[in-house]
């Protein structure tokens, strides 16, 4: 569409722009003011300079939660975007089917999240639990309350549980939008299925899926209630996400200074890396 | 292939559904069945964990204090975002491209950093433990997403129908509030979809900015898990009960959610 210049406009978005500056300026500002200085209490500031961001790209533990918190969104975004598209080929597209697959699916998405992590942890847990129990039964032994490999796999399969439909509702809404012609010409022409998929339904799902890596990307980077209900960053550090890491040196130990460090640190990793995906997955579009 | 296709929505969805079923099921039985046996159904069913939520203030209270910020939050991002996104999709202005994603990056910020540096905020102006606070705070990710789906909702409407009534005469206001918004109706209900979504499932936030009196029913979840032991069969009521709003409303928007995002531009 073209648009016409119009400056006015700028009195229409006005609102936005105040709540937004107020919500997010005003606090990065405090961020920023912290993770330049070094306070002992009683409100003594001294000039630290770039000490704490120094402090924090050196220290091995902000590179441990780096570390697991890049294996866990590469992790999830491996699993949840293929099984969402699958999920989603497999829908059916017209009756009443459609529907009750809609509202059954979204269901997890509208839960708040601190009753996920509840909810998986006394799903899981080894003797109570419906799934620990029944893979005790089985023979196999599990525990994520004390080891690591189980709390990873029960943290993974918890995401997946939580937030597949949102890439299903996504790339199915890609798909009802293919018009039936297309279909037919392909019919037509004897494509197969993976013909159809690879240059009909893809590309066109390629706008959806774009969307859905992204915000799967960004929200899985951000997580923290799910996982610290679940384990709580445990046993030892071995689940500990990079937020989990933020929120004990921020509010637990009050280290304002490398808190504010890390935060900073943080929003321009998910700020570059967000860029990158971005740029990477419109290279083709123009 | 064909003929097996129903079976992996029904496996999906069987795995979605045995968690809460396992929620549910605990909610009905007692502390006593719950740590001293593994019962795939409720043997002594029982409903004193729904009668002390009912009838605990501190308990309904909280269900009560989320929906209040819930739906704040939700007309205030709405009627901010409708504004925004009319400039977006129909004006160029200066540094428009620049706001657009400026607005976006919001959405990537981390809760937990802003955790602390809201608290003091909303302290300083004397809104700490208010729900306006929680609302406004749910504004920084929901605002962003609000302009994001209304934006793409808005250009699929020809520009000709702004023309046509700017020719018979209406005004701006007047045509926003009596002709567009009622054809963008469907835009409006996923936008607002959206917002009921992140604000009812955020915590940290809402914890943070909260001490009694706005305590949202997620947070008193979290202390009951804490501090009276382990009630577990209490728990499981209260998260149980979290997820019948969110059901009622997937349901009043089912045949919108999967467009609302897919409309949107990125």
């Amino acid at each position: 569409m073209n648009k016409t210049v119009n400056q006015k406009a700028w009195f229409l978005v006005l609102p936005v722009l105040l709540l937004v500056a107020f919500n997010a300026i005003i606090p990065l500002m405090t961020v920023v003011n912290y993770s330049v200085q070094e306070t002992f209490g009683d409100n003594n500031f001294f000039w630290a300079g770039v000490l704490w961001f120094e402090e924090i790209l050196r220290s091995e533990r902000f590179h441990a939660s780096l570390g697991r918190q890049l294996f866990f969104t590469f992790s999830i975004l491996a699993i949840e975007i293929p099984l969402g598209v699958i999920i989603a080929l497999a829908m059916p597209r017209k009756g009443v089917w459609v529907s009750v697959c809609l509202v059954l699916m979204a269901m997890p998405l509208l839960i708040p999240w601190n009753v996920v992590g509840a909810m998986w942890n006394i799903f899981a847990l080894p003797d109570i639990g419906l799934l620990g129990n029944m893979l005790n039964g089985m023979g196999i032994d599990y525990n994520f309350t004390r080891q690591p490999v189980a709390a990873w796999a029960t943290l993974l399969a918890m995401d997946v549980w939580h937030w597949t439909s949102l890439v299903v509702l996504l790339a199915y809404a890609g798909l009802v939008s293919i018009p039936d012609a297309y279909y037919q010409a392909a019919k037509i022409d004897g494509a197969s299925s993976w013909a159809i998929f690879r240059y009909i339904q893809l590309p066109k799902m390629k706008r959806v899926l774009t969307i859905a890596i992204l915000l799967r990307f960004m929200d899985s980077f951000n997580i923290y209630t799910e996982p610290f209900v679940l384990t709580g960053g445990g046993p030892g550090n071995s689940t500990t996400l990079l937020s989990i890491d933020l929120v004990k040196i921020a509010l637990g130990q009050f280290d304002l200074g490398p808190a504010a460090a890390m935060s900073l640190i943080y929003f321009l990793v998910i700020l570059l890396l967000s860029w990158v995906f971005y740029t990477l997955m419109m290279r083709n579009e123009e | 292939m064909k003929r097996l296709g129903w079976l992996i929505p029904t496996l999906y969805i069987l795995f979605l559904m045995l968690p809460i079923y396992w929620l549910v099921s605990m909610s009905f039985k007692t502390t006593n069945e719950i740590l001293g046996s593994f019962t795939l159904f409720p043997q002594e069913f029982t409903l004193d964990n729904y009668k002390t939520i009912f009838t605990d203030s501190t308990w309904y209270m909280g269900y009560v204090n989320s929906l209040a910020y819930v739906t704040l939050n939700t007309v205030i991002s709405v009627c901010v975002a409708l504004p925004a996104a009319y400039a977006f999709s129909r004006y160029r202005f200066l540094g428009d491209k620049h706001l657009f994603f400026w607005l976006l990056t919001n959405r990537m910020a981390p809760a937990a950093v802003f955790a602390l540096p809201f608290f003091q905020l909303y302290s300083a102006f004397g809104l700490f433990d208010t729900h306006l606070a929680v609302a406004l705070a749910h504004t920084l990710f929901n605002i962003p997403l609000a302009v994001w789906i209304l934006e793409g909702f808005m250009s699929g409407v020809p520009k000709q129908l702004d023309e046509t009534a700017y020719v018979d005469g209406y005004s701006f206001p007047k045509f926003f509030i009596k002709i567009f918004i009622p054809t963008i109706a469907a835009g409006v209900g996923v936008a607002a979809f959206f917002c009921f979504m992140f604000s009812w499932v955020e915590l940290l936030l809402a914890k943070t900015l909260t001490a009694v009196a706005a305590k949202p029913i997620a947070a008193t979840m979290t202390k009951t898990a804490s501090s009276s032991g382990y009630e577990l069969g209490l728990l499981a009521a209260a998260g149980a009960l979290t997820i019948i709003p969110g059901a009622i409303v997937i349901y009043f928007v089912r045949n919108y959610i999967a467009k609302g995002f897919a409309l949107g531009r990125v």
